[in-house]
């Protein structure tokens, strides 16, 4: 265990977090514009927070909160105290920006410490680290967690697999940090290669996240590379990766001490006890430069605070099945149903009716956009029929960053219901995904 | 303005899955239309039907409403002797003229006489036919469709 509180006793963990809870709600409300107006509207000022039973009565933040705040809007530091910002891909607007103080670098590193001590790992071990570097939270995010517990870092990132697994058995790679779905494609290939994933490796751990991953994908995995599975959870408008993280009894035990959890109904906004399932939300308490009031993840979890026998008193959760909006996760990457219809409209400016089918191909998603074509994109002439699917490939990569295949199909092909489309075409739930 | 010997073409779009070409025919042959001239390009996922029929506009209606999507193009037409070079002497003029053709299909007509119909692009299509014209090759006007 990295830190001693993630064992504290119940009382001394929300003490701690009460106290963090009236500094951070100070924060915001004297700094922010934003959420003065919301306390207000609420009817709550910081000062009146007595216990943690009043977090109920604070307003919640959304992803589209942050957007209208585009860029540094909801920051509570001056830019000069800010040493890095990260990004997720934007949907058809503004992408979502996080900033982070020296101070918040050190709280990441923190809850990456504890995440990578979850398997033990430090001095000593090799780390292959497989998430992308880059904008991208989880590649930098897993990077200061290894090299914080003293493990050596190979920063791989993702792709150029044959090389990848060259390197991690030269170097004696003992820990694998990637996607679960990137992990499992590497194991592929290393058969096909000719090496037994099992013993010809020196991996013992995997710390895999940033998309939901079945048991059954779990099992898979460890099988295949022959190590423990240790879950990572995180999101960047909390911190990136490192807000929970597995134990090796398999519990998501989340760092509360600085991301205090909530479980709520989606549709009334009401706390849900402990057990029930319903939208996960997170209030920050430790951060500077973003920190964010009551967030809706639309993660869809439970969460759960009976004793785990690994030690840890931090209430833990379930591993997250599936987003309470639309937003579909293609390896590793948030694909919106929106940047497909804006890649459309923008192309042809007129928006055909279209269908998104996610599918499984081997261990990779592979997503399919079906497109109608109806009188006003319809060329008579195979090449500009073909051109305009080259067209559409090539724009949806650089708006979505990640291969998309488009088939031209006959209007009508697509089921529409209740006059509305369906959208969205998940095939990977049929396996538990 | 349509160029006198603009025929018109229904190009239809189509998924290369079973049956379809089935149904488009048998639209067709249920709103009593007769295909006077016909060529199917193919990629590998989908497919575009080419028609001359007699009744352009009455076909154009029972597609659409029929689901299919269709372009209107015009295209024309010619009649040249069913030897060889008869072909050959219809596509140098086009060359000579620097049009570019961009399909072409025909059908063999009546007492040794073969009809060629030619898509070039549509700002071409005026100066393509008065090449045609004085090269001395016969136009087919449209009415020999849509009879």
């Amino acid at each position: 265990m990295w830190n001693n509180i993630e064992c504290a006793p119940k009382e001394e963990i929300e003490a701690l977090q009460l106290r963090r809870l009236k500094e951070t709600a100070r924060r915001v409300y004297h700094l922010v514009p934003f959420y003065r107006e919301r306390f207000d509207e609420a009817g709550i000022k910081p000062g009146e927070i007595k216990s943690l039973e009043d977090l109920k009565r604070l307003p919640f933040t959304t992803k589209q909160d942050l957007r209208s705040h585009y860029p540094f809007g909801l920051f509570t530091v001056p830019m000069d105290q800010v040493v890095r910002i990260h990004s997720s891909s934007g949907t058809t607007g503004k992408p979502t920006v996080v900033g982070y103080t020296r101070h918040d670098m050190e709280v990441w590193k923190e809850v990456m410490a504890r995440t990578m001590s979850m398997a033990d790992v430090g001095p000593g071990d090799v780390c292959n680290n497989a998430y992308g570097y880059g904008l991208f939270t989880g590649g930098l995010g897993f990077h200061y967690g290894a090299e914080k517990v003293g493990a050596a870092v190979v920063p791989a990132s993702g792709g150029f697999t044959k090389r990848q697994l060259l390197l991690m058995k030269d170097f004696g790679a003992t820990v694998l940090c990637s996607t679960p779905s990137f992990a499992l494609h590497m194991a592929e290939v290393a058969r096909d290669e000719g090496y037994d994933p099992r013993s010809d490796f020196n991996l013992r751990v995997g710390f895999f996240g940033a998309e939901p991953a079945s048991q059954g994908l779990r099992d898979a995995l460890s099988d295949a590379w022959d190590i423990l599975y240790i879950e990572a959870y995180g999101l960047s408008e909390i911190i990136g990766p490192g807000v929970a993280a597995g134990c090796p009894h398999g519990n998501l035990h989340v760092f509360e001490d600085h991301f205090i959890p909530e479980v709520i109904d989606p549709d009334t906004g009401e706390v849900l006890p402990y057990g029930e399932e319903g939208e996960l939300v997170f209030t920050t308490v430790t951060k500077q430069a973003l920190p964010i009031i009551r967030y809706r993840t639309r993660d869809i979890t439970r969460l759960h605070q009976e004793p785990c026998p690994c030690g840890r008193t931090m209430v833990f959760m379930d591993s997250v099945k599936g987003r309470s909006d639309d937003m579909l996760i293609v390896n590793g990457v948030n694909v919106f149903p929106s940047q497909v219809e804006h890649v459309l409209t923008k192309m042809e400016g007129i928006t055909p009716n279209y269908v998104i089918i996610v599918d499984k191909k081997g261990v990779l998603d592979k997503l399919e956009v079906w497109v109608e074509v109806d009188e006003n994109i319809f060329a008579d002439g195979l090449g500009a029929l073909e051109e305009l699917k080259r067209r559409l490939q090539n724009e949806m990569l650089n708006e979505l960053y990640i291969n998309v295949r488009v088939k031209l199909v006959e209007p009508k092909t697509l089921e529409r219901s209740m006059g509305k489309a369906k959208r969205i075409i998940d095939k990977r739930e049929a396996e538990g995904m | 303005m349509a160029n006198k010997f603009a025929v018109k073409q229904l190009s239809i779009f189509l998924e290369n899955r079973r049956g379809r070409l089935l149904e488009v025919t048998k639209t067709l042959m249920d709103a009593r239309i007769n295909i006077r001239a016909l060529s199917m390009a193919e990629s590998a996922e989908f497919g575009i039907l080419r028609l001359v029929v007699n009744n352009p506009e009455k076909a154009r209606t029972a597609l659409s409403s029929g689901g299919f999507t269709i372009r209107e193009q015009d295209v024309f037409a010619v009649e040249v002797d069913d030897e060889p070079g008869g072909f050959y002497g219809v596509v140098k003029i086009l060359a000579e003229s620097d049009i570019n053709i961009d399909y072409t299909y025909a059908f063999v007509g009546e007492s040794k006489k073969a009809v060629l119909i030619f898509k070039v692009p549509e700002e071409l299509l005026p100066k393509a036919v008065s090449a045609i014209e004085q090269g001395g090759i016969r136009l087919v006007e449209p009415i020999f469709f849509y009879s």
